[in-house]
């Protein structure tokens, strides 16, 4: 029996190598050193436990024999990709390694930040020769580019996309206001809360976590310091913390309706004076955390506000002490912040039949559901969860789902139109934090102030306003 | 006979030459031009304007010169110590240098990390405390409400950058020739006569080489401070970094590099007027 399996075993290595040297495509010499190590691992297993494996062993054999028999049969060759997203180095190495492994071709996943990107596309515009092929940004990066003329048309792509099944409303954004399609949506990601379940013995009564209130955030708090003597919510407002989209895209909309045009109304002073007294049940050590996964392990935090991806961690390493749930509402509705990620292709792309298989490529249900797995955006196409997603990701995909589908929902897109001027724009919101909050100057005075930078901002950029504030003709108006 | 002209030197010197130029003051004029000039090439006061109104300009200028007058005074008495012990040539002093020297070969930001994981709230310093019964919860020392994200830094950069000062204080003891320190044994001299007599006075050379680096690198400090206290506390460096990276304005980012700059040179200058070195001094 032993002799038997390890004849077939050296069959296969042969036949690997003869059809490893067959078609020397890289891909497929690749599959054959992992499967060759795969192999050798069986023979090793084999030969130290004997026996009991068999029927293991020749399921592996055979999964083997198929895998390599069918190589790919194109290869779209070299794929430059520049990405806003996955931007940590652990990140790109799973972009690299899992996410666009199986890519018919050399896919080569470069990450950069928003502003190197909008330069070089640019400068390769300029120079009328490029090297980039697909662009995976924010919906708000386009706009500039757009204005520039350096995205090209789409629309076909987007009709062999249309079984994909993604939202209608993120096609729509796709075309940035015109009737071309620019960007297909690949991925999105929103900005959740999550607690330890410790902390869930505090909430208020009658409060459903799934459908908090700000008051009842509030009251939650206070019912765990008063309990714990801790300060145990936590807010991401560290240096590269994503603080200013929660205030942009959560609170502000939440209490004023808006994230711009009643920056300095008086909804934003209740607002505020609400944020002054709920800072006192946070840990004041939020001013140094990142990403808020690493406090809620430690458990230095219960209750944390933070990115889907900054949050994941969390959930995968502990399901089961770990519930997500949708960010409260305040008088104004729900605010909260979905986040479209799109690919492009720039006008300049030397690979342009590459660039558009690696886009459909990136919208197949199997690597939706690996960029879920590993980066933790979630699909914008139709996808069933299957088993191995794990419970950590299902849960979170529940509460971005629930939060969407809130009836008082109020969605509050990113930034558009600021384009370079959007680091400014945060920073008045994380400056409006730091000072009223942490500092304790007068609300007042601290709102007419940036109020007056950020118009000048708009002015300058000439951007209309976008939702959840009403539309305007010309540059955005803080009343 | 008058002598040739000697070409030499100059045509060695000329690779660095053109190095520096290259790398380092043509940049600097770049800067200097990105903080005073707009897009359209118009010249302006505009960018130093807007990094002096910044809410976080004057909180910036305090911090870097709060962790200059508490970093330095302490890492100069530390080095000194470390380098006359060093220097005693004690069996084992080697040892010593090899300890010292340690921190030097870590980056900042790491060394910034590694003081982060001690001061944090679930971190060793907690832990410690926690487990000797001297905390029954644990105390946040990174709040910034209280002054101890300073103290972290200033250990952290302490602990970081004394070798540094020690290394050129070491060099410095040991160019003294030893016979001065000898003389004056001979004349009665105690141990700490000898050093306030003649090591120090000695090692004014040094003592100016080290304070004129320590500084500019105490103006430059960053990596530590936006590892060890997040927000809690900013420096101008910092402010340079964020104008630069995260609200993405390379007027205002140059600006603040600008002013670094001019600061560095100018207690450059302070220090050489103030220690300067008479010719007999020169070993």
């Amino acid at each position: 029996m032993r002799r038997y399996i390890l004849l077939s075993v050296a069959a296969v290595l042969a036949l690997l190598v003869l059809a490893a040297c067959a078609t020397p495509t890289p891909q497929v010499i690749r599959e054959t050193v992992v499967v060759t190590k795969e192999v050798e691992k069986v023979v090793t297993k084999e030969v130290e436990k004997v026996v009991k494996e068999t029927v293991v062993v020749t399921k592996e054999v055979e999964k083997v024999v198929e895998k390599v028999v069918t190589p790919t049969p194109v290869d779209y060759g070299k794929v430059l990709i520049l990405s806003t997203q996955a931007k940590p180095v652990e990140e790109a190495e799973k972009m690299r390694g899992i996410v666009l492994r199986d890519f018919p071709g050399q896919a080569e996943f470069i990450p950069e930040d928003e502003g190197v990107l909008i330069d070089r596309v640019l400068a390769e515009k300029q120079a009328g020769k490029g090297s980039v092929d697909v662009l995976i940004a924010l919906h708000g990066t386009y706009p500039v580019l757009l204005k520039e003329d350096a995205l090209s048309d789409v629309s076909a792509l987007m009709e062999r996309l249309s079984d994909r099944g993604i939202p209608e409303a993120f096609v729509e954004l796709g075309k940035l206001g015109t009737d071309t399609q620019y960007y297909i949506p690949v991925m999105q990601a929103t900005y959740i809360f999550a607690a330890n379940k410790q902390a869930l013995e505090y909430l208020p009564e009658g409060a459903d976590i799934n459908a908090l209130t700000w008051d009842e955030l509030l009251q939650w708090a206070k019912n765990i310091y008063e309990a714990t003597g801790q300060r145990k919510l936590g807010f991401p407002a560290g240096e590269k913390g994503l603080m200013h989209r929660f205030l942009e895209g959560y609170i502000y909309p939440s209490f004023t309706g808006g994230m711009v045009t009643n920056f300095r109304s008086d909804d934003a002073v209740a607002m505020w004076e609400f944020f002054q007294e709920l800072w006192q049940y946070v840990n004041p050590q939020s001013v140094t955390y990142e990403f808020m996964q690493e406090p809620l392990l430690a458990e230095e935090v219960w209750v944390a506000f933070d990115h889907t991806a900054r949050l994941i961690n969390a959930f995968k390493e502990r399901p089961d002490d770990f519930v997500a749930f949708p960010a409260p509402a305040g008088p104004k509705g729900r605010g909260f912040m979905p986040v479209i990620v799109g690919a492009a292709i720039p006008t300049t792309a030397p690979n342009r039949a590459g660039a558009e298989a690696l886009i459909e490529y990136l919208t197949a249900p199997e690597t939706q559901i690996a960029i879920l797995r590993e980066i933790g955006f979630f699909p914008v196409t139709n996808v069933d969860f299957p088993g191995y997603v794990s419970v950590g990701i299902r849960l979170e995909g529940e509460a971005v789902t629930k939060q969407a589908a809130a009836p008082d929902a109020l969605p509050a897109l990113l930034p558009v139109g600021l384009g370079a001027r959007g680091g400014e724009f945060n920073k008045i919101y994380r400056d409006t934090f730091t000072r009223i909050v942490l500092n304790g100057e007068d609300i007042r005075t601290v709102l007419d102030e940036e109020a007056a930078l950020l118009q000048e901002i708009l002015d300058d950029t000439g951007a209309p306003c976008w939702p959840p504030d009403p539309p305007s003709d010309g540059p955005c108006q803080v009343k | 006979m008058r002598r040739r002209f000697q070409w030499e030197p100059y045509i060695l010197l000329l690779p660095s030459t053109v190095y520096l130029m290259l790398f380092f003051a043509w940049p600097m004029l770049q800067a200097f031009e990105l903080a005073f000039r707009d897009e359209n090439g118009v010249w302006t006061l505009e960018f130093i304007q807007r990094m002096v109104n910044d809410v976080n300009f004057w909180k910036a200028v305090r911090t870097t010169f709060i962790l200059i007058v508490t970093i330095i005074p302490l890492q100069f008495l530390l080095a000194l110590a470390m380098a006359l012990l060093v220097n005693a040539k004690l069996r084992g002093s080697d040892l010593f240098v090899y300890i010292y020297a340690l921190p030097l070969a870590i980056s900042d930001l790491a060394a910034g990390i590694i003081w982060f994981a001690i001061f944090t709230e679930r971190g060793y310093l907690n832990t410690v405390l926690y487990s000797l019964g001297i905390l029954d919860q644990p105390y946040i020392f990174l709040n910034y409400q209280t002054a101890w994200p300073v103290v972290a830094v200033v250990l952290a950069e302490v602990w970081r950058a004394t070798s540094i000062v020690m290394v050129v204080l070491v060099a410095g003891l040991q160019a003294i020739p030893r016979e001065y320190d000898e003389a004056a044994q001979v004349f009665g001299a105690g141990w700490f006569t000898r050093l306030w007599r003649v090591t120090l006075p000695l090692l004014r050379p040094s003592i100016q080489v080290a304070l004129i680096l320590r500084t500019i690198l105490a103006f430059q400090v960053f990596a530590v401070v936006l590892a060890v206290a997040g927000q809690a506390l900013t420096v101008l460096a910092a402010e340079a970094y964020r104008w630069y990276g995260s609200w993405r304005n390379p007027h205002v980012a140059a600006a603040y590099a600008a002013l670094i700059l001019v600061l560095s040179l100018g207690t450059t200058v302070f220090y050489l007027r103030t220690l300067q070195v008479s010719e007999e001094v020169r070993v």
